[in-house]
């Protein structure tokens, strides 16, 4: 009984996976635990972060079989060994109020725009709001009836790995900033990684045989380098920071959106309570999950590995007790000769 | 490009603008959110099966890139030879050299075909070693390597020794160890598919192990009947009966428990498998009882057998493919599981202290 609460924590709940992957002394000793906080609220759908990952990681392409798939602007379809970070596009008739651009109103009477002096205007550049602009961009919105949910999708780095958990060569390892990586030297293409993940994460790659996802940028982490999607994201809808800092963040966000009325916000794998003891990069969603194909309630399959190994001894002892019964039964029945 | 710098130490030059509130314009009194979640919660309840929502109804789930026959294969072939082994030790102790014969040479030959359909799925097979580089509990496939890694050559020993009839001693020990190994060998597999996130192999972890052992002793006895001498198949025969009953009705209460997940398993590719084997077990059990006195009756019947723990393990395979490609079985469950308000915490729900134990969730035991 003692080894099997160290057991159960090692395979769910909140936890430090840094030091359950034997970095630091126990107490510490290794980096903070980085991760993403992926806000979709404010994500346009630019594929900034698709494109630099591809680059930054030297993925090969990949196209979709059968060609542009038709489901909104999403050429990328989903996570997988040439995918690291996929932007999911969502378009929903439902009403979604004016787009607020932040800037200050003006006379909404003043429609002769024929003073504009537009390059003056382009000179300033687009950061920083002029003190004055009549320009309808700054007019908010009419509430309509349409909205396009955009949200960049990547691993999430989960505090129980399961596909590091049931790698048999070793090949993924937890590294000291609690991240999951997979050595690639090492793979060996067993692909057992791949329907463990419960979130879809990883794959293989057909000419290549091992399988690939997301490092959060390993290689940048180590020279205090910001993962390649992170630093291209426009909007900052990608953050990278360490977790605790980024889930702060986060409750501050949700608090605000929430404050605004956008009631459906929600933060999804940020929770060291969840199925998978929290996400390392964790997300705001403006819908139910499986709306961006994710799954609304994942578990790391190792939670009830404990169980099942007891359930595998016992149908093996019943196996060795079914053919003591079989040649039992020869006797009672004095079927030798048959 | 984006201004700020996002680095280790937190936020440098963070826009003014990051914190715009997309879709709330407060100022005109109108608010994003109006959606009532109330209204969208009632229209799924109603249908609960029907009606769950998805992206663009792809799956969530990578499906496994294992295939057919090196997988399937690999599970049947793991099965017969494990259960093989039990059978000829006991073959051997009772002094049916025929029975043993055939038995020992059906685990040897299973337990290679076995380790050769592993490393022929492997995506790298010249790195089949890397296998045995670490042991790790939490995998199934590394405690599995090792025990093929163990159990083969043992195997080996003891299929030589009792065609050949040469050094009995260590024939004998072989034989044994084997036999020790030779029922983790039919069961590891079990646990193998069941760790993993396929609704239809991991929500059915409980019974999978038990339904594997009898699929293996169904193989085990019907290969006995086919190549054994008629005189010496009374325990063949014996243990394939057993393992027809133990394989349906294990299916059929893993079926049960699993609630939704399990439709794969009656339905497309993995039914048919399924359906061919309850149909091949249930003939090859009459045929192996009813015709026992009959050589041929008894090989053909012990080929029907063999040729159900193959349909069977085709069947669990193909069913969870089937379930790792419709979201619907990711969806469903698990929204499920959220809406009666027993989300998958962390938190085990076999502890005694738990609260949550009432209404455990099927598919979480």
């Amino acid at each position: 009984m003692t080894a099997e609460p160290q057991l159960r924590h090692a395979l769910s709940g909140d936890a430090d996976p840094a030091a359950l992957g034997g970095h630091g002394d126990g107490t510490g000793g290794h980096p903070p635990r980085m991760g993403f906080f992926t806000d979709t609220s404010v994500c346009i759908g630019c594929k900034a972060c698709e494109v630099a990952c591809k680059e930054w990681n030297a993925i090969p392409a990949d196209f979709p079989d059968g060609g542009f798939p038709g489901t909104s602007m999403d050429n990328s379809q989903g996570l997988g060994a040439d995918t690291w970070r996929h932007v999911a596009f969502v378009e929903q008739r439902r009403p979604l109020g004016g787009q607020d651009p932040g800037l200050p109103r003006a006379d909404p009477t003043q429609h002769d725009l024929g003073h504009l002096d537009v390059l003056s205007l382009a000179g300033q550049g687009s950061s920083s709001a002029p003190a004055h602009i009549p320009a309808s961009p700054a007019e908010p919105g009419a509430a309509g009836d349409f909205r396009w949910l955009m949200s960049s999708d990547v691993c999430k780095h989960c505090t129980h790995a399961a596909c590091l958990d049931v790698c048999p060569t070793g090949s993924l390892f937890r590294t000291e900033f609690g991240t999951v990586v997979v050595q690639e030297d090492i793979c060996n293409g067993c692909g057992y990684c791949i329907p463990a993940c419960p979130y879809g994460v990883i794959d293989q790659r057909k000419d290549d045989g091992r399988a690939w996802k997301c490092t959060l940028c390993y290689d940048r982490l180590g020279v205090g380098a910001e993962p390649a999607c992170a630093k291209a994201c426009p909007t900052d809808s990608i953050q990278f920071g360490p977790l605790e800092e980024l889930r702060e963040r986060a409750d501050a966000r949700l608090a605000r959106l929430h404050d605004t009325g956008i009631t459906e916000a929600r933060l999804y794998g940020r929770d060291p309570d969840d199925g998978v003891g929290g996400d390392g990069a964790f997300f705001l969603l403006l819908d139910e999950p499986e709306v961006y194909g994710l799954p609304p309630d994942p578990v790391v399959t190792t939670r009830d590995l404990p169980r099942m190994w007891k359930h595998v001894g016992m149908a093996a002892l019943s196996l060795v007790g079914g053919v003591a019964a079989a040649f039992a039964s020869t006797i009672v029945t004095g079927g030798r000769r048959r | 490009m984006s201004e700020s710098e996002v680095t280790r130490d937190g936020v440098r030059g963070g826009r003014p603008d990051r914190e715009a509130t997309t879709g709330a314009v407060r100022a005109d009194g109108r608010q994003g959110g109006r959606r009532r979640r109330g209204r969208a919660r009632a229209e799924r309840a109603m249908v609960p099966d029907a009606d769950f929502r998805s992206y663009y109804g792809m799956p969530i789930l990578n499906p496994p890139v294992w295939t057919a026959p090196d997988i399937p294969g690999y599970l049947f072939l793991g099965g017969l030879a494990g259960a093989s082994s039990v059978l000829g030790a006991g073959a051997r102790a009772s002094g049916r050299p025929g029975l043993a014969r055939s038995s020992t040479v059906a685990a040897l030959g299973g337990g290679l075909l076995s380790l050769v359909a592993l490393v022929h799925d492997l995506g790298k097979p010249a790195r089949f070693l890397n296998m045995l580089r670490v042991v790790k509990v939490t995998s199934p496939m590394s405690v599995g390597s090792w025990l093929l890694a163990g159990y083969v050559p043992l195997a080996g020993v003891a299929a030589a020794s009792a065609v050949t009839g040469r050094l009995p001693r260590v024939g004998a020990a072989a034989t044994t160890g084997a036999a020790a190994l030779g029922p983790a060998v039919a069961s590891y597999t079990a646990a193998l598919i069941s760790d993993t996130a396929v609704p239809a192999w991991h929500d059915g972890h409980r019974e999978m192990p038990y339904v594997f052992v009898g699929s293996g002793a169904t193989a085990a006895g019907g290969l006995g009947l086919v190549a054994a001498p008629l005189r010496e198949q009374a325990p063949a025969r014996a243990l394939a009966v057993l393992g027809v009953g133990a394989e349906l009705a294990s299916v059929e209460l893993m079926e049960r428990r699993m609630g939704m997940t399990a439709e794969p398993y009656s339905s497309g590719t993995g039914g048919r498998y399924l359906r061919a084997s309850k149909v091949l077990a249930l003939a090859g059990a009459a045929g192996a009882v009813l015709g026992r006195r009959n050589r041929i009756a008894s090989a053909l019947s012990g080929a029907a057998l063999v040729a159900a723990s193959a349909a069977t393990r085709w069947g669990i395979f193909h069913a969870g493919l089937q379930s790792a490609e419709d979201p619907k079985y990711t969806v469903v469950p698990q929204r499920q599981r959220l809406e009666e308000g027993r989300p998958a915490t962390g938190t085990p729900t076999t502890t005694p202290t738990t609260t949550r134990t009432p209404a455990a969730p099927a598919g979480e035991h």
